[in-house]
């Protein structure tokens, strides 16, 4: 298997969330708008490459009965190291990220990667495991946090911090007032997180039924 | 006492860990096709919720003594680690009986984000000792309560007409989202208010009161 096909291995066929149904904690919790899908989504990335790069060194090392806790020991380094530099350098996102960055730990996707992937192939394919499975992560927490933002504010992308005001500043202002007269709070409150979850699960699943009743 | 009902009922009902924080969803959706072993899975993680609460405690205090606190996250999950372990060890050789109907959960509780979670916040809002453990049980009692109310809905849900795109994860995360809503009604409550009126609640004016209208 070549580098490209492992990154769109975890972009698509295997999306750790859409496909594989791991980490949903952080998924439901912090998908209240797409800028923190994307946050949220990179710091796993960045965790996810350190600890399969570093497995995936140790591999032939670690004893196999003490593995799951050594494995557990490199994540959270990886994690504090993440933490401290988000706290430093964003403390805005860090902020509204709040416990979920110290709980990327229990972030069943790492633990799973580390076990399923990197403790059995060499330090490239799991750097390229690592990528793709991060970058599926990340699509799949933004995608859900601008369909909840879009229909909970009616705007998206609200990045103030970028000099970007959101797409509706580029609407006309009766289009931008329509889209908010329509949206409903709930969408980013807690039961929005699981009912949009739930409704593009099943989409995805109605795709990928329909795609096997054509073949 | 008003301090510790605000804890007990705020960590239960207005902040529930599953429904409202999105704490610990992989047990909830994952153990609760029947009750039964939704009360399990609650009672288990109450316990270890409940002492990792206390033992992190500890733990922190020793950080702090040797200045040690960026090692918090990593020090966190491996006692919570050993102690599922020990949990494990001790239910093995005092009650096989629980440690059989609870046995394969058991393992999973270390990577439940709830226990890790619920020991961070007792650090973040700088509680005590008793109050990190009583933060801990009500947490994982709220846990329980919503489990087990979900296992009772996915329970009568097994027999239902549900469209096949929507079978399995789908239709749970739905359900668990209406539930939430339910929840969502007691947001912003505000227990220390409620719960100061009825402290100082002043019982002879309020008969001097009644005896009045009569």
């Amino acid at each position: 298997m070549n580098f490209g096909k492992i990154i769109k291995n975890g972009l698509f066929a295997e999306n750790p969330t859409f496909r594989l149904v791991l980490g949903m904690c952080p998924t439901l919790a912090v998908s209240t708008a797409a800028v923190n899908g994307i946050g949220m989504g990179l710091a796993a990335t960045a965790v996810l490459i350190g600890s399969n790069v570093l497995i995936s060194l140790l591999r032939n090392v670690i004893p196999s009965e003490v593995r799951i806790p050594a494995y557990v020991v490199v994540i959270a380094s990886f994690v504090t190291i993440v933490d401290k530099l988000m706290a430093a350098y964003i403390p805005g996102l860090h902020s509204v990220l709040g416990i979920f960055i110290p709980l990327i730990v229990v972030n069943c996707i790492i633990l799973a990667r580390a076990e399923a992937f990197a403790s059995k192939q060499t330090v490239g394919k799991a750097f390229a495991d690592g990528l793709g499975m991060g970058l599926g992560f990340t699509l799949a927490l933004t995608c859900i946090g601008a369909i909840r933002e879009l229909f909970g504010t009616g705007n998206l992308m609200v990045a103030k911090d970028f000099g970007f005001d959101g797409f509706a500043s580029w609407l006309s202002a009766g289009v931008a007032n329509a889209l908010k007269e329509v949206s409903a709070l709930i969408m980013i409150l807690p039961p929005g997180a699981f009912i949009t979850l739930g409704l593009v699960l099943g989409f995805i699943n109605w795709l990928s039924n329909r795609k096997e009743a054509k073949q | 006492m008003i301090d510790i009902l605000v804890i007990i009922f705020g960590a239960i009902l207005v902040n529930n860990f599953v429904l409202a924080q999105f704490l610990g969803i992989c047990p909830f959706l994952g153990v609760s096709k029947q009750v039964e072993t939704a009360i399990g899975m609650g009672f288990a993680v109450t316990f270890v919720m409940a002492l990792a609460s206390g033992l992190t405690y500890g733990v922190q205090k020793i950080l702090d003594f040797y200045h040690l606190e960026v090692l918090q996250t990593l020090t966190y999950i491996l006692v919570i680690a050993v102690l599922v372990q020990f949990v494990e060890m001790v239910l093995k050789k005092t009650s096989p009986g629980l440690y059989q109907s609870l046995g394969i959960y058991l393992p999973l509780i270390t990577t439940n984000c709830a226990v890790l979670g619920v020991t961070l916040i007792n650090f973040n809002n700088h509680y005590n000792f008793l109050s990190s453990i009583i933060n801990g049980t009500a947490a994982a009692l709220g846990f329980t309560l919503a489990i087990v109310l979900f296992a009772g809905i996915r329970e009568r849900m097994a027999n239902a007409p549900i469209p096949k795109s929507l079978q399995g994860f789908p239709i749970a995360l739905l359900t668990a989202g209406l539930l939430s809503i339910a929840f969502l009604g007691f947001s912003g409550l505000n227990l220390k208010a409620f719960f100061e009126y009825f402290a100082n609640f002043n019982w002879s004016d309020y008969q001097a009161y009644i005896s009045q209208l009569f």
